[in-house]
């Protein structure tokens, strides 16, 4: 632009965005900013002089039902009505016209490709919040003990400042492979060529292997996460009981099963709780590496595919519902494993 | 003008902006206004469509605001499903592009663009290819030629082997490269979400040279089956080429499902070369640049396109090229794809290199940058059959499945016929919602 001139003959032809401007975008932006405020507002004045009309005795069991309101109704918006939605449509055909049953289901189930899906989610399942646990907490133990604990800790925490999407190009780096005729770049196959004298592998293409790659990225993005957690709820541990069990005669593993590990329990069951949704979420690292192919495909990447890539809603609902089935059983148990431990407190 | 009021016209400016594009002023003959353009270049190529663009903001006063994505058809879906799509989106492949076109997503471009200098300027071949159900819908600015085998002459001279003219030249040639100890082929099939896509482009070769047109076009729009005759022996064909276990390439399946396409043919510059032929589409060269030391174009590399597999389809090329639609109706939209048809347009791009080749037959051949891309423009003048990739007009799920087709057949060619089922199996279901 080289002046105002010019511009000032445009003006002319703005009248138009003048009209969409006036009739759309600022009546819908004073709605947002002023409007849901002032109608949540107005709920709340409003049903609490409803209730205040209510007798006496009714008004308590009436009152919370009020405040959950607002909450159930957009749960209900949110959540619950587009997952009966995709369940719903997951039993249409891939047009949504006509009613198949569980059609889509059976045809999915039995296509050979699903059954490898659904053992990597497991694997996902399995490993991810297993692996992130076990290092998590090994770190935090371990590091509690040393001087250099800061700078340690940081350096294991700081993955959790980068995307997947990064996390899975440095990882290429790593996984790097060249045949074994020439110096190996990628510093696995250049410890395992140089070191152990072994042949260079295809981490991220070999079948028998590449899932515990994929998942290993994962897992070192996140234990810096469960390290830090798990770290604060060890420091919460009192030095008296530790010291006591001590004079006790017992010895440091013994320390770690009887006192440590059942006083950090409930912060286990939050962190693990957050991995298993995060290993059910897990998504991009397998987009990036290897686009599901060579036997690494998941639910999720396969949900993606069949919506954008085949325009297939059936399918991708079908695999939706097949998700939220395998996910009940998990949540279920972690809130019998929360209520358990909120008992014992 | 007062102080005041240039602040004021700022204000209005600043104000307005947002919502500016889209409207049109020709006020002393140009547009202005913005093009939102949706494609999939970046680096080399992006600079390229920048060169490509600046004549055209100079001309015209349109701005051009350009995204890039590599997953285009998810991108360009979700945007027009979202009520908000780009004005232009230049794409690699149209298998989407007709999906939306049928939809009604669309407009044609046959009111739009000026067609009788378009059939003076364009070959037949290349509007066709644009056309759907009849209609043009889509424009190709530069194509790129399939198909072509790269090598060293150097290494060709050292060795006394002679470029093969027909298929059995081929076959003979990489039977005596083995014979000596060296690997006749490298190939490269990684390229993260598209990984496969390098093999599908032999394959899809092999069938047009092979089986024919009728045959190729049957195949991508899902009425010739993949366990079919003519497909297999496709596939089986290029087994050969591989060889039993893939012991014709370098590195076997190992180094081929690992190694990033554009990699593929550092192994033709090494001494004594890993391999002494690499087959891949004329945009190569812009990876070939990339390479350390940079290998020069005459001297250190050369080509020769594929043999005809069957003489009786003598000059079948698979090509692809960008091709661009209108996504959004704007005057600026229309006057970017105007421009995009030109022969000004088209030199700025193949001279700057990169392997494209111009469509407008008013590019004259003294503008390519040198004697390969000269030579590679001269067969698209000479290709008798031309076809667009197969695998970007094949629906994309399915053209998903021949890529991870493609990558189990590497690995074990001793499944071709499940991988072949399997395709099927997909193929009965794919093209239902296109």
């Amino acid at each position: 632009m080289d002046g105002v001139t010019p511009l000032i003959t445009r003006l002319p032809a703005l009248e138009v965005d003048w009209q969409t401007l006036l009739t759309v975008t600022l009546p819908l932006l004073l709605l947002v900013i002023i409007g849901v405020p002032l109608a949540l507002a107005a709920y709340i004045v409003g049903a609490e002089m409803l209730v205040k009309r209510l007798p006496k005795r009714a008004q308590p069991s009436v009152r919370p039902w009020i405040w959950v309101g607002p909450a159930i109704f957009f749960v209900a918006v949110i959540l619950v009505y587009p997952m009966l939605g995709t369940v719903w449509t997951s039993l249409l055909d891939r047009n949504g016209t006509s009613f198949v049953g569980l059609g889509n289901f059976t045809r999915l189930l039995t296509d050979g490709g699903i059954l490898i899906v659904l053992r990597n989610n497991l694997l996902w399942l399995i490993l991810y919040p297993g692996l992130v646990l076990l290092f998590g907490l090994l770190m935090a133990v371990l590091s509690d003990r040393v001087k250099y604990e800061k700078p340690i800790k940081s350096l294991i925490f700081m993955p959790m400042a980068i995307s997947f999407v990064a996390m899975a190009v440095i990882w290429q780096f790593v996984y790097y492979y060249r045949p074994s005729d020439v110096p190996q770049t990628g510093i696995l196959n250049a410890i395992l060529v140089n070191i152990f004298h072994g042949q260079p592998q295809t981490w991220i293409q070999d079948t028998r292997f590449n899932n515990f790659a994929l998942i290993f990225i994962g897992v070192w993005g996140a234990t810096g996460f469960a390290m830090v957690i798990l770290s604060a709820a060890l420091k919460g541990i009192p030095g008296e009981l530790l010291e006591a069990a001590r004079v006790d005669g017992a010895n440091e593993l013994t320390v770690f099963r009887r006192i440590i590990l059942p006083l950090m329990m409930p912060t286990i069951v939050v962190v693990g709780t957050t991995m298993v949704i995060f290993a059910l979420k897990a998504f991009d690292v397998v987009y990036v590496m290897t686009a599901g192919n060579y036997n690494t495909d998941i639910l999720a990447r396969r949900m993606y595919a069949e919506l954008y890539k085949a325009g297939n809603h059936a399918n991708a609902s079908a695999l939706a519902v097949i998700l939220l089935l395998a996910v009940v059983p998990v949540l279920i148990f972690n809130l019998r494993q929360f209520r358990a431990v909120e008992s014992r407190r | 003008m007062g102080r005041l009021t240039r602040l004021l016209a700022a204000m209005a400016i600043l104000v307005l902006g947002v919502t500016a594009c889209g409207t049109s002023n020709t006020a002393g003959g140009k547009i202005g206004g913005t093009v939102h353009i949706l494609g999939t270049w970046t680096g080399a190529e992006k600079d390229s469509f920048d060169a490509v663009m600046k004549p055209f903001t100079d001309q015209t006063g349109i701005k051009i605001s350009f995204e890039a994505t590599r997953d285009l058809d998810a991108i360009l879906q979700t945007k027009i499903a979202a009520g908000n799509p780009p004005d232009v989106t230049g794409a690699p492949g149209i298998g989407t592009l007709i999906k939306l076109v049928k939809a009604g997503k669309i407009p044609t471009l046959e009111d739009k663009l000026d067609m009788s200098a378009l059939n003076a300027n364009y070959g037949a071949d290349w509007i066709n290819l644009g056309k759907i159900d009849g209609k043009l819908y889509t424009l190709y600015a530069w194509a790129a030629l399939k198909g072509l085998v790269w090598y060293d002459p150097k290494a060709f001279q050292a060795k006394g082997y002679q470029v093969p003219k027909t298929w059995d030249d081929l076959m003979t040639l990489q039977g005596k490269i083995k014979s000596d100890g060296g690997k006749p082929w490298c190939v490269a099939l990684e390229s993260e979400a598209a990984s496969g896509w390098p093999g599908s482009d032999w394959v899809k070769e092999i069938v047009l040279s092979q089986s024919g047109g009728d045959v190729y076009d049957k195949w991508w729009q899902g009425k010739q089956k993949w366990t079919s005759t003519e497909i297999k022996s496709a596939w089986q064909t290029w087994g050969k080429v591989l060889g039993t276990g893939d012991s014709n390439v370098y590195g076997g399946s190992q180094y081929m499902v690992a190694t990033k396409f554009g990699d593929g043919g550092q192994g033709l510059f090494t001494s004594p070369p890993k391999c002494y032929m690499f087959n891949q589409g004329s945009f190569i060269t812009s990876f070939f640049d990339a390479y350390t030391p940079k290998p020069a174009a005459g001297t250190d590399y050369a080509v020769f396109p594929l043999p005809d597999v069957s003489s009786s389809n003598a000059g079948a090329h698979v090509v692809a090229g960008d091709a661009f639609v209108l996504t959004k109706d704007t005057p600026q939209a229309r006057a970017l794809l105007k421009y995009l048809a030109t022969a000004d347009a088209q030199d700025i791009w193949v001279k700057r290199g990169g392997g494209k080749i111009a469509i407008n037959k008013k590019v004259s051949l003294s503008d390519y940058p040198d004697a390969i891309s000269k030579s590679l423009a001269q067969v698209v003048v000479d290709t008798k059959i031309a076809r667009y990739d197969a695998g970007d007009l094949m629906p994309s799920d399915m053209r998903d499945a021949y890529w991870s087709g493609i990558l189990k057949f590497v690995q074990n060619q001793g499944q071709l016929d499940t991988i072949l089922a399997d395709l099927d199996k997909k193929q009965a279901t794919a093209y239902a919602g296109s």
